[in-house]
């Protein structure tokens, strides 16, 4: 960086700062051991007026590291945004004021806390650089789509309607994928009474017609390299050739397998012709095509039909799906009515125990179905005995009752497999260079759909039962890797209409990230971060922690096994600067110094004045907003503590424990998001990596001879605005009972 | 206000809940002009009053964080609260909507410093902790509200304590004299986004929601839990603020009936299997918990959860739809009558209260769209051509659970996002 550093400092006086703090000395703070070069003082910083205060000094004088002493840096945001300068906020509201008594024993310390925040925003300040793009951005905003089903096809059709183009490579031979199979499909308009045309045919022909679209068949991805905004894909076709094409981001639409039902054989699945899929119930209901439909055994126009919903799912039985696939009560009400339509007096029977039809549409099918009269009866089927005709034995769960019902066709309702490619849990938790027991299951159970030139596996991770699923609740289409969203059952299971939905919605993901991927900014959560992580390359000495912690496997490996960053891959988390024992990898923001030296900044009192000092690290999404809405509600803590926003628990460098031990802190509080299966780290397995890394503490602390309780790592969410207030007023006590760090100079 | 730039490129998001945020913030990192008109004083809707997300068990306000960092950074987006399109008319490419935007008696200059609340003591019911409990006067929506900005109650204005805020405020930031406003604003698309609301328990007379005290609804039950709603965090019942240990879910309460709603609202069944898990949480094995169900609709990965609370013995599952309650005069526990019908067993059994699982209605009725659209029979507007550029988002287009809202607002962006960039391309 060649800009001459040059720092503002600006106190704020409003929402009471004035009143409990000698504003004068934290001028002289900033200017004495800050080394501001220039500080202010306003009665009202976020006005109007405050804004350009700031701004002046920033266009007139040079100053091009702002720090901003006023409210916590969650406050007034849209307020204090300046372009290309570093901007630090120190918090002397949320973070000082409104956590301590306004009384005259309490105006020393609170004094000491204001002070040691305008130095420790000084100090971030001095090391902080304003964040530029790379420069390697991307040269594309084309849109690479893997699978030509309906989920594809719509992704394709929904971009190029905003102008973009892409290209869908579908491995089979023809495009429709899994609803070219269905005669009808479940409805999708009001009164959502009858099955509808699946619209496949047209579906194809708009994408044949399409300008923008580009098709592969018989085709494969066989590598895809590089990165949103820049991937190179080998799209390689069954006769041999391959072609290198450029793609801005992917929709991985690769859909589902139909369960294997040979695994039913208490069903006779296999054994009776009659028992059939719903899969292949469609195939006997296209080629009746409205007519009678005819069972495979003999041909027989089928007079009484049992449909078992739950076949092979919802089940923790070996070879079973545990999930429940959601779409098959409607697909078997669908086909139920394929027989009730053509003649009424077939019999229907759909065995279900919970029947799920959810929203408006799905109820009112449900009812137009009962009104056709399919009968629904709530029962768990245990045996299907094959003779002539098949013969369903179940329980009878409203009648309480064994009983049995010999049909002519029996349809089991079976799941949805993810086709979702190779499963990258082994090598996501496993370092080539030390193997480790994770004691997780370890499967590749398929073909790679992306073929993905990563340093951490082919595909997208997997999530519960085997989906490439984001695990957000409010960030569905988030996976583990940038810019690539997945659409359609291959995500979670579902029916025609959902995939469509779904797929509209991964393409709108493709679109923004190929977007901001072209200006260098960082994909959700830290939505248009410029910053992003270097490494000196002298310092490193390939240990590969980085590339192998990094939650979204951005970071590959050179022959060498050197890290190579990809920028647009980055989310920005900081887990890799966490990682690195030797320090070597910072972003122009957040670096080991930025959070190093303001920790160094803080003035710590000699032993003989009992004035400890509490470090936290704090995640900025969770533990940090619980801090300032504690503030909020006035809630007290001690004193002595100083807090440091983290971007993710698993950015935290061991150094800066051992620095802060070293410096004579007391006591230091980790706070990161929950980790486990439910974690709601947003950084994945930022939280629960920092948590594994803190295991370690132990043995540093034991070399300085430090008690252990000295470093305590939280699990916090949100929402623990009391505990977060419990947790520093309970280490502030541990410190009194276990005495003050010997470490103090 | 004035200084809005509207034009026929920009997109109206009408609503500023989980979905309409959604919606803004993907229209608006690609570039595009988002103007959200949000009803209330502050975005993020009914997620802010949930306390907890199915299946994870996670915070919404967690997410709503994320959301709220995103859009108070990006300029791409204008939020007006406290605003509502009253007339809406054009078509794709060209609509022009009329917005009312009633007073807040605080400007931006406001540091939500708190110093109005100070000098306030009239307390008004608080729709934040659906008006079980008080707010004052001058007030903060709730700890995470954003716009982060106090709200002066209109009730407040002419009496001596709005006169008192103003005068405490040391940021002349409340303005008594704030008028309603009413604009005009060009969009060349529109995403509804005006959600959901609990179905109105008092119209489902047999049970007694008007009646009796220790029947309550489930978004009511989930402000419970919130350490900072209506009891504190306690799970005590509203009679006689005992512990309620014995609770009983009633799911399809309003739902998947004639008489009420037709429509299956497919959040109930999850949300009682998670409000379960809150009263065995709190009293581990002095729980009991009861859901009485018709069908429990707990579709893909869902089911592991229910598999979950099954597998805890305190809870117990009863199929049927319960036909009346009563209560025991003696002790005030609501007494649920009905018929299991898994072997057609007749129960009457007493419960220390008693969640209904309301079901979730369109927030806008039916004869209330400013314009024209294609609706279904329950009121969610249909994804259909005759609807031009308005493209429905969320809950405002089926009964949708958070993850599926989301989905279906992602999606309507791009398809807000191809009509502007059609006119962007016609207008060179």
């Amino acid at each position: 960086m060649s800009d001459e550093m040059k720092i503002g400092a600006y106190i704020c006086k409003g929402c009471g700062i004035a009143d409990r703090l000698d504003v004068g000395q934290l001028e002289m703070t900033a200017t004495r051991d800050g080394k501001a070069a220039i500080c202010k003082q306003h009665d009202f910083l976020c006005s109007e007026e405050g804004v350009k205060l700031i701004q002046d000094d920033i266009d007139n004088e040079g100053v091009n590291r702002v720090v901003i002493a006023a409210c916590s840096r969650r406050a007034k945001t849209e307020a204090f945004q300046f372009e290309n300068v570093a901007l630090v906020r120190t918090n002397l509201r949320e973070g000082v004021i409104w956590v301590r008594p306004d009384t005259d024993e309490a105006r020393e310390t609170t004094q000491e806390m204001g002070d040691d925040y305008v130095r420790m925003g000084c100090a971030e300040a001095k090391y902080a650089h304003p964040p530029k793009p790379s420069g390697e951005q991307g040269l594309t905003r084309a849109i690479l789509i893997a699978g030509g089903g309906v989920s594809g096809m719509t992704a394709a059709l929904e971009a190029s309607k905003a102008g973009y183009k892409s290209t869908i490579v579908e491995k089979s031979g023809s495009l429709g994928g899994a609803t070219a199979q269905l005669f009808k499909k479940i409805p999708t308009k009001a009164p959502y009474a009858d099955p509808e045309d699946t619209g496949v045919d047209e579906m194809i022909a708009a994408v044949e017609a399409d300008p923008n679209i580009t098709v592969f068949l018989n085709a494969t991805l066989t590598k895809t390299a590089g990165a949103p905004g820049r991937f190179e894909a080998d799209i390689t076709t069954e006769s041999g050739s391959t072609e290198t094409q450029m793609f801005g981001s992917i929709v991985q639409a690769s859909g589902f397998k139909p369960f294997d039902a040979s695994v039913l054989t208490e069903f006779s699945y296999g054994k009776s012709k009659d028992v059939v899929t719903q899969l292949e119930l469609e195939a006997l209901a296209k080629e009746a095509n409205g007519g009678p439909i005819k069972r495979p055994s003999d041909g027989k126009e089928v007079s009484s039909v049992m449909f078992i919903q739950c076949a092979g799912q919802r089940s923790k039985k070996e070879g079973h799906l545990e999930h429940c696939s959601g779409y098959c009560c409607s697909a078997s009400i669908k086909q139920a009515m394929y027989f009730k339509d053509q003649n009424p007096d077939i019999d229907t029977v759909v065995l279900y125990t919970d029947l799920r039809t959810p929203g408006a549409g799905g109820e009112n099918f449900y009812r137009s179905g009962q009104k056709k009269g399919v009968i629904f009866t709530k029962g768990v089927a245990s045996e299907v005995v094959h003779s002539q005709n098949p013969t369903v034995k179940f329980k009878d769960l409203i009648l309480d009752e064994d009983t049995e019902v010999e049909v002519d066709l029996v349809v089991l309702a079976t799941g949805m497999v993810p086709n979702a490619g190779s499963s990258t849990r082994e090598e996501l938790t496993a370092d080539e260079n030390e193997a480790k027991e994770t004691g997780n299951e370890i499967r590749i159970d398929a073909d790679s759909i992306l073929n993905l030139d990563y340093r951490q596996g082919k595909d997208v991770p997997h999530m519960a039962n085997g989906f490439a699923d984001s695990h957000f609740i409010c960030f569905p289409y988030e996976t583990q890797r940038t810019g690539i969203y997945t659409a359609g059952p291959t995500r979670r299971p579902m029916d025609v209409q959902q995939a469509i939905d779904d797929a509209t919605g991964a393409a709108m993901k493709a679109i923004n990230e190929a977007e901001n991927a072209a200006l260098g900014r960082a994909a959700h959560p830290r939505s248009g971060d410029l910053s992003f992580p270097s490494f000196r390359k002298e310092g490193c000495t390939q240990c590969k922690r980085c590339t192998v912690e990094c939650p979204f496997g951005a970071i590959n490996e050179d022959e060498e096994g050197y890290p190579v960053y990809n920028e647009s891959r980055c989310r920005r988390c900081g887990t890799c600067m966490g990682a690195c024992p030797v320090r070597v990898i910072s972003f122009e923001n957040y670096s080991i110094d930025t959070v190093g030296q303001q920790l160094k900044a803080v003035d710590i009192p000699d032993e003989f004045d009992e004035k400890p000092r509490i470090l936290v690290l704090a995640c900025e999404n969770d533990a940090y907003p619980a801090l300032d809405m504690a503030a909020q509600n006035k809630m007290e803590y001690s004193a002595f503590t100083r807090i440091i926003p983290v971007r993710c628990l698993g950015s935290v460098s061991l150094s800066w424990i051992t620095d802060s031990m070293n410096s004579g802190f007391d006591g230091v509080i980790l706070m990161g998001c929950p980790s486990g299966d439910d974690y709601q780290c947003h950084f994945v397995k930022g939280s629960g990596t920092a948590q594994e890394r803190m295991g370690k503490v132990g043995d540093t602390l034991e070399s300085l001879s430090l008690e252990k309780e000295r470093v305590q790592t939280y699990e916090i969410s949100i929402t623990d605005i009391q505990k977060v207030t419990q947790i520093i007023n309970d280490m502030e006590s541990t410190i009194e009972q276990i005495g003050m760090s010997p470490f103090k100079f | 206000m004035s200084d809005i730039v509207a034009t026929n490129q920009t997109i109206l998001v009408v609503g500023g809940g989980i979905s309409g945020m959604t919606a803004a913030l993907e229209a608006a990192e690609v570039g595009k002009q988002v103007i959200v008109i949000e009803k209330t004083p502050s975005v993020g809707g009914r997620v802010t009053k949930l306390y907890k997300y199915f299946p994870k068990l996670c915070f919404p306000t967690c997410g709503q964080e994320i959301n709220q960092r995103r859009m108070a950074a990006n300029r791409n987006i204008t939020v007006l609260t406290m605003a509502e399109v009253t007339e809406l008319s054009g078509e794709a490419g060209n609509y022009s909507a009329t917005v009312k935007i009633s007073p807040r008696y605080v400007n931006d200059n406001c540091t939500a410093c708190g110093a109005c609340a100070e000098v306030v003591e009239s307390e008004f019911d608080d729709e934040h902790n659906y008006n079980m409990s008080k707010r004052k006067g001058a007030y903060l929506p709730h700890n995470l509200a954003m716009p982060k900005r106090y709200v002066i109650d209109p009730a407040l204005i002419g009496t001596d304590e709005a006169t008192k805020a103003k005068e405490a405020c040391p940021f002349n930031a409340i303005d008594l004299d704030m008028q309603e406003e009413t604009i005009e604003l060009k969009a060349g698309a529109v995403v509804w986004a005006t959600g959901w609301r609990p179905f109105d328990a008092n119209k489902i007379q047999p049970y007694g929601y008007d009646r009796f005290d220790n029947v309550i609804t489930s978004v009511e039950f989930e402000r419970m839990m919130d350490p900072f709603g209506p009891t504190g965090g306690k799970l005590v019942r509203p009679s006689d603020g005992k512990e309620a240990k014995n609770v009983a879910f009633i799911q399809c309460a309003g739902s998947r009936d004639r008489n009420y709603l037709r429509h299956c609202s497919r959040i109930c069944c999850m949300a009682s299997l998670k409000q379960s898990t809150y009263v065995t949480e709190k009293y581990g094995d002095e729980a009991n918990v009861s859901i009485y169900y018709i069908d429990i609709r707990a579709i893909d990965r869902f089911e592991d959860f229910y598999q979950k609370v099954q597998d805890n013995e305190n809870v117990t599952f009863i199929k049927s739809k319960v036909a009346n309650i009563v209560e025991n005069h003696e002790n005030n526990n609501p007494v649920l009558k009905g018929v299991n019908t898994e072997g057609y067993h007749r129960y009457e059994n007493e419960h220390d209260l008693v969640v209904l699982a309301v079901g979730m209605e369109p927030s806008v009725a039916k004869d209330e769209f400013p314009i024209e659209l294609k609706l279904n029979d329950e009121g969610f507007i249909e994804n259909d051509e005759a609807n031009g550029g308005v493209f429905a988002a969320g809950c405002s287009a089926d009964a949708l659970d958070v993850n599926r809202a989301v989905q279906s607002a992602t999606a309507s962006a791009l398809r807000a996002i191809q009509v502007v960039n059609r006119v962007a391309q016609a207008e060179g």
